[in-house]
C-alpha cells in the first residue's frame, strides 16, 4: 500500500512537471506580456525593453523555466504582472469560493444523481421515472451558462426570490474565506451550485440508471431475489454496492469537470473565485497566474483520482493495491 | 453500407417517434443554415441594413414589435431570428469541423496504434490519458483564448486538439479486442496483408462506434462552441455565434428584456436536444446485440 501511495506521488509529480513545462512552451508563442504590463500608450522600444528586462523574459527559454521551478519548490510561484503581488496570494485568496462552489455543486451531483438514477432503474415504467428521464435528457442538452442564465431570469429576475451575483455575506475562519455560515451566503450560493450540478447531475442519472439496470439483470440478483430477500436489501445491498464503482470513478472525473466548468459559472453569477480569475487572466495576458492555476487544478484532480482508487479498494475487496 | 440497409435504418426510424422528432428538427435546422442567406428575414451581419432605430424591439405579438422582426432585435437593432439561423450555422460548420477532423485524425490513430502496439503510439496514447484527466472545457478555454482569433477555424483547431482522444481511445481498445478474434487471424492465415486486414476487416467493425461517438460529440461540441463563445474566447465578433448573441443578450435579462437570451439559447436546446434524441437511437440500432437480432 505504501509503495502504491509512493509511486503516485511520483507520478503525480511527473505530471505536474510536464504540465508546467507544456504550459511555460505555450506561452513563449501566444501574447506578449510586456504590453498588458505596461500598457500600449507608453510603449516606447526602451521602455519595452527595459520592463523585459525587469520581468526576466528577455532571457532564454530553458532559464526562465528552470528559475520558475527553482523558485516554485521554495514556495516562491512569482508575481502577478497584473495584480503586482505574488501569484500564491492571487490563487490563494480564490481558492475557497471556487471550492465551495465546486463541493456543494458535486454533493447535490452524487446525491440525486445516485438516488434518481437508481429509482428510475427500479422502476422504469412508472411516470416518475419517465420525468426525471426527460428532465435528464434536457440537462444534458443544456450548456451550463444557458442554465444558469435562464435560472437568473426565472428566480431572480421574475421571482425575485434569490440573489444573482457574488457570494454575499461571507464569514472569516483563519484565512478561508466562507459563504456557507450566513443564511445570506448560503441564498447567494442556491442558483450558481444548481447551474453548475445540472448537466452533471443528468449525465449521473443517466449512467447510473445504464449501470443499475445491468446489474439487476445479474444471476445474483435473481438468487438474493429467490431466497426471499426484501426488494430494498436486494436493490441496496447487492445492486448499489456493485453498481457504485463505476458511479464513483464518474464522480471523481466529473469533479475535474466541474472545476472547469466553474469557469462558466463564475462568469455568469460574478462568483469571485479562480474561474473568474482565470479568464480576466486570459484577457490580459497574465502569464504567470494561468500557470499557477493550471498547475493547481492538475494537482486537485491528481488527488481526486488517488482519492477514488481509495475509495474503489475499502468499496471492493477484492482490489488490492501493492 | 448498401442501400437496403439504409432503407432499413429509415424504416426503422420512422418506428421511433422521439427520434423522428429529434430528425425533423434537425432537417430543418440543417435546410435553413445551408440556405441562411435566403430563408433569413434579414442579414444580421450586414452593417448597411440594420438601424438603431429598431433597437431592443419585443417580439412582434408584444406590444411595441414590429415587422419584419418577429422575435424581436438586440441593442445594436438586429432581427434576433435572422441571428438564430445565422448562428445555427456556426454552430453546425465548427461541430461538423471538429468531428471530421477529430474523428479521422483520433480514428486513425487509435487503429495503427492498436493494431501495431508501437511505442510511438503507445507514447502518443500515454500523453493522451494524461490530457484526458485534464478537463476538456479549460483546455478549449485555454487554446482558444490565447491563440490568434481570425475566422473559425482557430476554434475548430482547439476542440479538435483535445476531442480527437476520445476517438483514439474507443477505437484502439476496439482493435485491440477485434484483432484476437478469429477473423482477423484467419484472414492473416491466407495471407492477407496488413493494409487489407485494417481496411476490409477491422475498419468496418470499428465504424459503428465512431459513428455512436461521433453523433453524441456533435451535440457535446455545439455547446463548447457556443460556450467558448459566450466567455468571449470562441469564434471572432465577426462570426455570428449563439453564444456571443447570448452574452450580449445577458446584459439586458435584468432589464426584462428576456427574449435576447430565451429565443437563441432555446433554439441552441432543441438543436442539442434532436441530436442527442437522434443518437440515442444510433446507438441502440447500432450497438451489436441489437444487429445481430
Amino acid at each position: 500500500m505504501l509503495a502504491y501511495m509512493l509511486r503516485r506521488l511520483g507520478e503525480t509529480i511527473l505530471v505536474l512537471v510536464a504540465v508546467s513545462f507544456i504550459c511555460f512552451m505555450i506561452f513563449q508563442y501566444l501574447g506578449d506580456p510586456v504590453m498588458a504590463v505596461i500598457g500600449y500608450e507608453h510603449s516606447t522600444p526602451e521602455i519595452v525593453a527595459r520592463a523585459r528586462e525587469q520581468l526576466g523574459l528577455d532571457r532564454p527559454f530553458y532559464v526562465q523555466y528552470a528559475s520558475f521551478i527553482g523558485r516554485a519548490l521554495r514556495g516562491d510561484l512569482g508575481r502577478s504582472y497584473v495584480h503586482i503581488r505574488p501569484v500564491g496570494d492571487v490563487i490563494i485568496e480564490r481558492i475557497p469560493a471556487t471550492l465551495e462552489l465546486v463541493t456543494v455543486s458535486i454533493v447535490i451531483t452524487a446525491a440525486l444523481g445516485l438516488l434518481l438514477g437508481m429509482y428510475t432503474a427500479v422502476r422504469p415504467r412508472n411516470f416518475l421515472s419517465k420525468s426525471i428521464l426527460t428532465t435528464s435528457i434536457l440537462g444534458i442538452s443544456t450548456p451550463t451558462f444557458l442554465i444558469g442564465l435562464l435560472l437568473i431570469l426565472v428566480f431572480a429576475v421574475e421571482l425575485n426570490w434569490l440573489p444573482s451575483s457574488g457570494r454575499g455575506t461571507t464569514k472569516t475562519l483563519g484565512m478561508w474565506r466562507t459563504g456557507l455560515l450566513t443564511i445570506d451566503g448560503l441564498r447567494h450560493l442556491v442558483l450558481p451550485a444548481l447551474a453548475l450540478s445540472f448537466y452533471q447531475f443528468a449525465l449521473t442519472v443517466r449512467l447510473v440508471r445504464a449501470e443499475m439496470l445491468e446489474v439487476l439483470s445479474k444471476d445474483y440478483i435473481r438468487t438474493a431475489q429467490s431466497k426471499g430477500l426484501a426488494r430494498h436489501k436486494v436493490v441496496i445491498k447487492h445492486g448499489l454496492r456493485n453498481a457504485a464503482l463505476p458511479a464513483i470513478t464518474i464522480l471523481g472525473l466529473q469533479f475535474g469537470e466541474m472545476l472547469g466548468f466553474s469557469i462558466v459559472t463564475e462568469t455568469v453569477f460574478q462568483w469571485p473565485g479562480l474561474g473568474r480569475l482565470l479568464i480576466s487572466s486570459i484577457y490580459s495576458s497574465d502569464n504567470p497566474v494561468i500557470v499557477v492555476y493550471i498547475m493547481f487544478i492538475a494537482v486537485v484532480i491528481a488527488v481526486v483520482n488517488l482519492v477514488v482508487d481509495l475509495a474503489y479498494s475499502l468499496l471492493d475487496p477484492r482490489i488490492v493495491y501493492s | 453500407m448498401q442501400i437496403s440497409r439504409i432503407a432499413y435504418l429509415l424504416r426503422k426510424l420512422a418506428g421511433n417517434p422521439s427520434a423522428l422528432v429529434g430528425a425533423c428538427i434537425l432537417l430543418v435546422v440543417l435546410f435553413s443554415a445551408l440556405l441562411a442567406p435566403w430563408v433569413a428575414p434579414t442579414n444580421p451581419y450586414d452593417l448597411t441594413t440594420i438601424s438603431l432605430r429598431n433597437s431592443l424591439l419585443p417580439p412582434l405579438w408584444h406590444e411595441g414589435g414590429k415587422l419584419p422582426f418577429l422575435l424581436g432585435t438586440d441593442e445594436q437593432g438586429r432581427d434576433i431570428l435572422s441571428l438564430i439561423i445565422y448562428g445555427l450555422r456556426t454552430s453546425l460548420l465548427v461541430s461538423l469541423g471538429v468531428v471530421s477532423m477529430a474523428g479521422l485524425l483520433g480514428g486513425l490513430l487509435g487503429l495503427l496504434s492498436g493494431y501495431y502496439e508501437g511505442r510511438i503510439g503507445g507514447f502518443i496514447m500515454r500523453v493522451a490519458d494524461l490530457a484526458y484527466a485534464f478537463p476538456a472545457i479549460l483546455i478549449a478555454i485555454l487554446l482558444s483564448g490565447l491563440a490568434d482569433s481570425r475566422g473559425i477555424g482557430p476554434v475548430v483547431l482547439a476542440i479538435s486538439a483535445i476531442y480527437w482522444v476520445r476517438y483514439a481511445r474507443t477505437i484502439r481498445s476496439k482493435v485491440l479486442g477485434e484483432k484476437v478474434i478469429e477473423y482477423v487471424q484467419a484472414a492473416r492465415a491466407i495471407g492477407a496483408s496488413d493494409a487489407r486486414i485494417l481496411s476490409r476487416h477491422l475498419v468496418p467493425n470499428c465504424l459503428p462506434p465512431l459513428l455512436v461517438l461521433a453523433a453524441v460529440d456533435i451535440a457535446v461540441v455545439i455547446m463548447l462552441e457556443a460556450t467558448l463563445s459566450f466567455l468571449g474566447v470562441g469564434v471572432p465578433l465577426t462570426e455570428p455565434s449563439l453564444g456571443q448573441v447570448i452574452y450580449m443578450g445577458k446584459g439586458f435579462i435584468q432589464a426584462g428584456k428576456w427574449w435576447l437570451v430565451v429565443f437563441p439559447g432555446g433554439a441552441l436546446i432543441a438543436l442539442v436536444i434532436a441530436i442527442n434524441l437522434v443518437a440515442d437511437w444510433l446507438r441502440l440500432e447500432l450497438s451489436p446485440r441489437v444487429m445481430l437480432s
